[in-house]
């Protein structure tokens, strides 16, 4: 009896701290929501509002007009699946190369790539890349924004561990039937795949989606910028006490990454978990 | 043919890898022994000048002092409490996944997003944490414009948005402790106390330092969005770190060759944290 009553107790006391932290880290954006939604009236009202009152899209359509949302919006959605997918590409084909494959250099080849991990992608960014891309003439364009970031270790290191637990014997007989290494790639190797692809497919979209400091430098007009930079126009724009206009930016910008979140959770946390662990 | 696949296969990670990892990187060793002449008469070699001015320049020394204390901060607060957080997350109790689920998600967001919610709940006029805290204390705070409390909202800020990753591997890594051990102990009479510190924290041990490292890596660095949302580095440059003084040098004050140099000695830290990383990690790592 005692050991169930102490049982109990310990289950309640885990709710209740469990439902204190997950109001911590979800409440943020419920109130971000509410403010959204709030007439201007409501917004300066003390002490502040938790539930919304009344649905005042207006704030939507303002932010959409104070910056260019939409273009943003198009911006980040070109450069989100454009690195995802050069990633992905650039990733599997380093990937099978190291998983299926002897060859000479390849223990150098790979230690040249393992080292890109010591070179932080942000502090390549701000002095060199950026004089870079002004040599190339790339400022201001998506070349700029996206291929640079289309081949990452990581990825090709995730893939490859990946390939490398197919069993050996698929490539020979696909072989003795007659298939060239590509046709082995493309028809079994990558369908078998299909899960792990989905993974790192996300993982790099929310990573491509949320990159905020290159195209804060690297692109001058506004119509080039992403939702990102855009969420920070808002604040530093004029009107830049229009709370519920802000947060309608801010709810905008975060929907697209929420919604692959919520979708494709389980797929992903699996990878994730795996990606670090494996290196 | 199959003797040149590999081959092919690598070219174009590696010409992306080589022209915009490898290239800049060298460019900035270069730019930072070298000064640009006046009137566009290219470069002279001034050996470490750069490196010396920097280590006698107040502005950076701070931010090198500041960048150590929000580090360490920071990865303390976000290690601790995802450690606790899992712990009950693995517990079998009605609703777990859904408090998985609900706390998980800022690690969608972006650090920018959450410089811009946090600017909006610790504002003092309309922001519910800063009326929160009002209300507590009986103080209305400027939280982003004044000392010490940017310090505080640029570390709730960073807090909120890298534990939750802690927290998916605390919890993955948790779940690997093979039950009998716990069980062994509880017989033999360890309190729930004792299983937590004496067994299961050793455990997990190498996903401890693996995410210690990770965390040292996305304070130093990404770190970035949050305060350029958030304080801009202010107020003055009281939370200005390392990559934000070389995002004003670099592009405010126009200092290429002093940027060249910073570049250069946060990369070198790079390299130092995660060569410990790979040294005493990857063994402990294969050990579980």
């Amino acid at each position: 009896m005692k050991i169930s009553t102490q049982k109990r107790t310990d289950v309640i006391i885990s709710e209740a701290i469990l439902i204190i932290v997950s109001l911590v880290f979800i409440l943020p954006l419920i109130l971000a929501l509410t403010m959204s939604i709030q007439p201007p009236h409501v917004v300066f009202s003390f002490p502040p509002k938790i539930l919304p009152r009344g649905l005042h899209l207006q704030n939507y359509v303002t932010a959409f007009q104070r910056v260019p949302f939409f273009r943003l919006f198009l911006n980040s959605a070109i450069v989100a699946v454009m690195i995802t997918a050069g990633k992905l590409i650039t990733g599997a084909l380093a990937g099978y190369a190291y998983a299926n494959f002897k060859f000479f250099g390849k223990s150098f080849s790979f230690a040249f790539l393992f080292a890109t991990l010591f070179l932080p992608a942000e502090i390549i960014m701000i002095v060199p890349l950026f004089s870079l891309m002004v040599k190339f003439g790339w400022v201001n364009t998506y070349w700029a924004l996206t291929i640079p970031f289309m081949a990452s270790a990581t990825n090709t290191f995730l893939l490859r561990q990946h390939f490398m637990m197919i069993p050996k014997e698929l490539e020979d007989s696909a072989r003795i039937d007659g298939a060239g290494p590509m046709a082995y790639f493309l028809k079994i190797l990558l369908p078998l795949s299909k899960a792990m692809l989905g993974g790192v497919s996300i993982i790099n979209f929310i990573y491509a989606w949320n990159l905020y400091l290159w195209p804060l430098i690297i692109t001058m007009e506004d119509k080039m910028k992403t939702v990102q930079v855009g969420v920070k126009m808002l604040i530093d724009s004029e009107a830049a006490s229009d709370w519920g206009v802000i947060m309608a930016g801010t709810v905008s910008a975060v929907i697209p990454t929420l919604i692959v979140f919520f979708v494709l959770q389980s797929i992903f946390v699996k990878s994730l978990t795996r990606s670090g662990i494996k290196g | 043919m199959r003797k040149w696949t590999p081959y092919l296969l690598l070219i174009p990670t590696f010409i992306i890898i080589v022209l915009f990892i490898y290239v800049p990187a060298e460019y900035s060793i270069m730019a930072s022994m070298q000064r640009i002449l006046p009137f566009g008469r290219g470069t002279s070699y001034i050996g470490l000048t750069n490196f010396l001015k920097l280590f006698s320049n107040a502005e950076y020394l701070y931010s090198v002092r500041f960048t150590i204390l929000y580090v360490t901060v920071t990865v303390g607060i976000a290690i601790i409490f995802s450690f606790l957080i899992a712990l009950l997350l693995v517990k079998k109790i009605p609703g777990v996944k859904l408090f998985r689920t609900l706390i998980f998600v800022p690690y969608a967001i972006s650090p920018a997003i959450a410089g811009a919610l946090w600017t909006f709940l610790l504002n003092p006029i309309v922001g519910h944490v800063s009326y929160f805290f009002q209300v507590l204390f009986g103080v209305q705070v400027e939280w982003l414009t004044s000392k010490p409390y940017a310090f505080y909202a640029v570390v709730f800020a960073s807090v909120w948005k890298t534990l939750p990753f802690n927290m998916i591997f605390y919890i993955a890594s948790i779940q690997d402790v093979p039950e009998e051990i716990i069980e062994s102990a509880t017989i033999e009479g360890a309190s729930p106390l004792n299983r937590t510190w004496k067994i299961i924290f050793p455990m997990v041990s190498p996903i401890t330092f693996y995410l210690v490292i990770m965390n040292i890596v996305t304070m130093m660095f990404s770190s970035f969005a949050i305060i350029d949302v958030m304080t801009k580095g202010g107020p003055g440059q009281y939370t200005t770190n390392m990559i934000y003084r070389l995002y004003l040098d670099a592009f405010y004050f126009q200092k290429p060759g002093i940027a060249s140099a910073q570049s250069v000695i946060l990369i070198a830290i790079m390299i130092v944290v995660t060569s410990i990383y790979f040294k005493f990690g990857e063994r402990r790592v294969h050990y579980q």
